[in-house]
């Protein structure tokens, strides 16, 4: 390179921007990146989402094919769930679990950067898809349609392997993320302390943790079955669809929870802050969440209904499922009792919260409505559905994650978004989103099918489906305003407070954006709302501001190329199964390859000098 | 001090909140308009599950309101004004706690125990209907992407268009020979979903006479969107006939034109259109007699496309898509995958206009 003498022992070699980043462990710039990440893919799902509204405007639609349908709302769906939501999530915790308990990163910080780009790979090969044929058999692939002999193209092999590839993203930040929270709080911060957030991250791990390996599971039989010509799922040599159906679901219903707690969580940190009153009943929130996370375990064949099982099991699994409305009042009781006799202070996070409170209520009351099991038998695979978890996803985890975003951008970028734009967003949302969704509700009950591609006249539901469609290009219109206030706060200068909002956690007690090592001192915790219970013992309104701090003396882990690496290995052997035979064998020597440069990526990573690009203060 | 609103700016959210819900309450109108609703039981078991669904509707119309009136008013109660004290500090009351939990679970029970009461009440098939009659067997076989339908104990094969009597229970037993389905006629009963590897069941009783369309209400593929069928409850008398005319439906019989009668003191009958002559001729040639049956009586054969038995009576065609017309009809045969992308047909033959206008021509007169 060029002939700068570096001075090895002061300062470490200077990195272009792009290196840095590409090597970073660092967990705020590796939410960032998540953010980034899923926020793009979540507008590239909304894009396919506003094309299936196009097409369904009214009966007899000619704007895609049924096969670009089918790609469309199979994409639509694994993008939502994988792509965006669980990423959007996983920025939150990446960027704010450390803050919020106290530490100065989290347990595995390469591990981290290792899930970040597992994830990012994994998303750019599942869209790349849409060049080659994307995926078209749902994104709960049931058997035997997933199978070789009704799906032989290779789109199906994209969301297979596509699947397992963010599985194991998922789950490395699953382990991550639970012994973060187990090992790493502050002093003080007993469990029974810990931000909601906090909470929910950790009940969200551990559905991960349980969850996950069954749809690996599952992916895996189905992979053979498609690859190897096993019969896992083919009913001519003795499989069965139905174990299909029960192994996603045990994972897809907890999965259900890993997209909802984060948002509980996010609310339970937005409404004492804006009611300047602690989150009520605190420790029935967090039972109420361990509970439901439980229980997401037992209620997985109300997703089945129409099989058929016999009243027996429709009957325990109606009753497991309408249990669950009992911790879901209890939460939204809590957060209604939090807000009550507060000082409500109507700034954009809070108006997210509260509509959140509002959509969220109805997608649970139409929970319980699938819940009855001969009522479902109408429900389930009708629009009615689609309304319902749209309430649930949209109203819920979108609204609570939007919440977020306007919550935490200023403790991010050090930047207040601006609030005139984000009330507009607000309320183009809620009427765009109510636009959608509600009608549905009646599309589903008027007897329309889900994924469908067309309907025909004179079934009553066309104006339902007008009205759909009006919604979603609302939709489109309030997520236009947000990009417009991102862009516009973004030219604007960085000069948000510590504490713009009065908050009650520690992130609040560090400059926006926070320094790389987080906390010039290791914070001490005495109480819930450590924030609060400081400013209280000190008699004033607000804490000072804080100062930067050089932070001398300060060990932070170094940089490393081994994450990026191992990822990019993983998506090479992974690329191995869906490539043509070569020779005899069904495995490509390409996936060989993949294999060898994770291995190697792995030794080099566990080799690698704790100390060699380490940070010195 | 806020600037006074303009007026239009009071009215607007109302009035857009009033024809949203009037549009909602549209959906409650009359049957005839929603032929494939829910709402509108037709059948024994879609009334049962109505009932229920309308148990559970009042209960959550009632939290709905209570609960989203709550929130409004916490949020315009206790909204923040300038220079506020710090408001109590509560963390909780454990008696308002419980009380919250206890009136939920509470509620659940007056669904929960009328929901067990149906699962169990619908589970088994009555083994008489209202009207004393066994019930009538149907075998539902699902294909990629119509309906094939068999009613083994009268020895017919129909597709895509169900033909039952009103008031007696129907005990519909259904396999799929490729990927999975789901069967659906929203007035008459639930859904249940057709699987290759087991048997699934259910059953109803039709209440009134009239055509109720059908769908496939699970994902099977390309056309999953076009997999439509109707099902005709028509009065007892008018089911014996129309099972008399399908049993005398033999497939010998549909490709033989027809012969004078032996007893030569009948009146010969009329010559035949020789449109329909060349359709029967194309029919034998151009490949269509290897996937369709034409005549609906005998035991069912493994057929790679629906039986065509009655055809010229059915009311659509092209798994409950097309009205049954003699253009739909002709350009369906012309080019199906114009119609249906991906259809088993499409490619296998070539037919002019002329020859796709004749074998229409012939299957009408399959009566």
């Amino acid at each position: 390179m060029t002939t700068t003498v570096l001075d090895t022992e002061a300062a470490p070699a200077r990195r272009s921007a792009l290196v840095e980043w590409l090597t970073t462990v660092d967990h705020k710039k590796i939410g960032i990146m998540y953010g980034a990440s899923a926020f793009i893919f979540f507008l590239i799902g909304g894009l396919e989402a506003l094309i299936i509204r196009a097409q369904l405007t009214g009966p007899e639609g000619k704007l895609v094919s049924a096969e670009l349908y089918n790609q469309l709302f199979t994409m639509h769906g694994t993008t939502m769930i994988f792509l965006a939501v669980m990423p959007l999530s996983a920025m939150f915790f990446n960027f704010f679990v450390p803050l919020l308990i106290g530490a100065r990163d989290v347990a595995f910080p390469r591990l981290n950067a290792m899930s970040l780009w597992v994830f990012m790979l994994g998303g750019i090969f599942l869209n790349a898809s849409f060049i080659f044929g994307a995926p078209n058999g749902g994104w709960f692939g049931y058997a035997p349609l997933s199978g070789r002999e009704f799906s032989p193209g290779i789109n199906m092999d994209f969301w297979v392997i596509g699947l397992q590839i963010l599985g194991i993203a998922s789950l490395a930040a699953g382990v991550n993320f639970f012994t973060t929270i187990l090992n790493m709080r502050a002093r003080g911060m007993t469990l029974m302390r810990m931000p909601m957030f906090a909470w929910a991250t950790l009940i969200t791990q551990i559905l991960v943790l349980l969850a996950f390996p069954v749809i690996t599971v599952a992916l895996i039989f189905l992979m053979a079955d498609r690859v190897f010509g096993t019969g896992f799922f083919v009913t001519a040599a003795g499989g069965d669809p139905m174990l299909w159906q029960h192994l996603f679901w045990v994972f897809g219903h907890p999965e259900v929870y890993i997209l909802i707690l984060p948002a509980f969580g996010i609310i339970s940190e937005i409404l004492p802050v804006f009611s300047r009153k602690p989150l009520f009943g605190y420790s029935a929130m967090v039972f109420s969440m361990a509970f439901i996370a439980f229980l997401g375990f037992g209620v997985w064949s109300h997703h089945m209904f129409a099989t058929g099982m016999g009243p027996l099991a429709d009957s325990f699994f109606s009753l497991a499922t309408m249990l669950i409305a009992i911790p879901t009042g209890v939460k939204v009781f809590n957060w209604m009792g939090t807000v009550w006799g507060g000082s409500v202070r109507l700034a954009t996070p809070m108006y997210f919260a509260l509509g959140f409170i509002a959509m969220f209520v109805i997608g649970g009351l139409s929970g319980v409505m699938h819940s009855v099991a001969p009522a479902d038998l109408q429900q389930t695979d009708s629009y009615f559905v689609v309304a319902h978890f749209h309430y649930v996803l949209f109203g819920g985890s979108i609204f609570a994650l939007t919440a977020g975003a306007y919550y935490w951008w200023p403790k991010m970028f050090g930047r207040m978004l601006d609030e005139g734009l984000g009330k507009a967003h607000f309320w183009l949302m809620f009427l765009g989103f109510n636009l959608t969704f509600f009608p549905m509700h009646f599309a589903g009950l008027l007897g329309m099918p889900r994924r469908v591609y067309t309907y025909p006249a004179g079934l009553g539901f066309d104006i339902y489906n007008l009205m759909a469609t009006a919604g979603a290009f609302v939709l489109m219109l309030a997520f236009l305003v947000f990009i417009w206030n991102l862009i516009k706060t973004w030219r604007g200068p960085a000069n948000a407070p510590a504490d713009p909002w009065g908050g009650a956690t520690l992130e609040w007690t560090i400059p926006s954006p926070p320094q790389e090592f987080n906390f010039g001192e290791e914070p001490v915790v005495t109480g819930k709302d450590p924030v609060w219970t400081a400013r209280r013992a000190a008699g004033v309104d607000r804490l000072p501001e804080p100062a930067h701090v050089s932070g001398k003396g300060i060990h932070m882990p170094g940089p490393s190329w081994w994450p990026l690496i191992v990822s990019v290995g993983i998506l090479v052997f992974f690329v191995g199964f869906m490539l043509p035979k070569f020779w005899a064998f069904p495995f490509h020597p390409v996936g060989i390859l993949g294999f060898a440069i994770t291995t190697v990526g792995i030794f080099k990573w566990a080799y690698e000098p704790v100390d060699a690009h380490a940070t010195h203060h | 001090m806020r600037p006074a609103r303009a007026p239009w700016r009071q009215w607007l959210p109302h009035g857009l909140l009033v024809a949203f819900l009037a549009v909602l309450v549209a959906g409650c109108g009359a049957s005839e308009s929603y032929p494939q609703s829910t709402l509108h039981p037709k059948g024994d078991f879609a009334e049962v599950v109505d009932g229920l669904f309308q148990t559970t509707v009042f209960w959550a119309t009632i939290i709905f309101i209570g609960v989203e009136a709550a929130l409004l008013y916490a949020i315009f109660r206790f909204r923040a004004k300038p220079n506020d004290p710090e408001p109590a500090q509560t963390h909780g009351n454990t008696l308002v706690e419980i009380i919250w939990t206890v009136i939920p679970a509470a509620v659940l029970a007056f669904v929960a125990v009328p929901t067990v009461r149906v699962i169990f009440e619908t589970a088994e098939i009555p083994e008489t209907s209202a009207d004393g009659s066994a019930p009538l067997r149907v075998d539902v076989v699902g294909h990629q992407w119509w309906w094939e339908f068999r009613y083994p104990d009268l020895g017919i094969v129909t597709a895509n268009e169900l033909h039952i009597p009103v008031g007696r229970t129907v005990d519909v037993r259904m396999k799929s020979v490729d990927v999975l389905h789901s069967w659906w006629v929203p007035q008459f009963a639930g859904k249940r979903d057709v699987f290759p590897n087991r048997e699934t069941r259910i059953w109803f009783t039709a209440i009134d006479t009239g055509e109720y369309p059908g769908v496939c209400a699970e994902f099977c593929g390309l056309q999953h969107g076009r997999m439509a069928f109707y099902t005709m409850a028509v009065a007892p008398a008018d089911f014996d006939a129309w099972v008399a005319r399908r049993q005398a439906d033999s497939a010998q019989a549909a490709i033989r034109p027809p012969v004078p009668p032996s007893d030569t003191t009948q009146p010969a009958p009329l010559p035949e259109d020789p449109q329909v002559a060349q359709g029967r001729q194309l029919f034998l040639t151009k490949a269509c007699v290897g996937c369709h049956a034409l005549g609906s009586a005998g035991a069912p054969t493994t057929v790679l496309g629906p039986n065509l038995g009655g055809i010229g009576t059915r009311r659509m065609i092209a798994s409950g898509w097309l009205e049954n017309t003699d253009a739909n009809l002709a350009a369906w045969i012309k080019d199906p995958a114009a119609f249906k992308e991906g259809v088993a047909m499409a490619g296998v033959y070539q037919v002019t206009d002329a020859e796709a206008a004749a074998l229409a021509a012939f299957l009408r007169t399959r009566q």
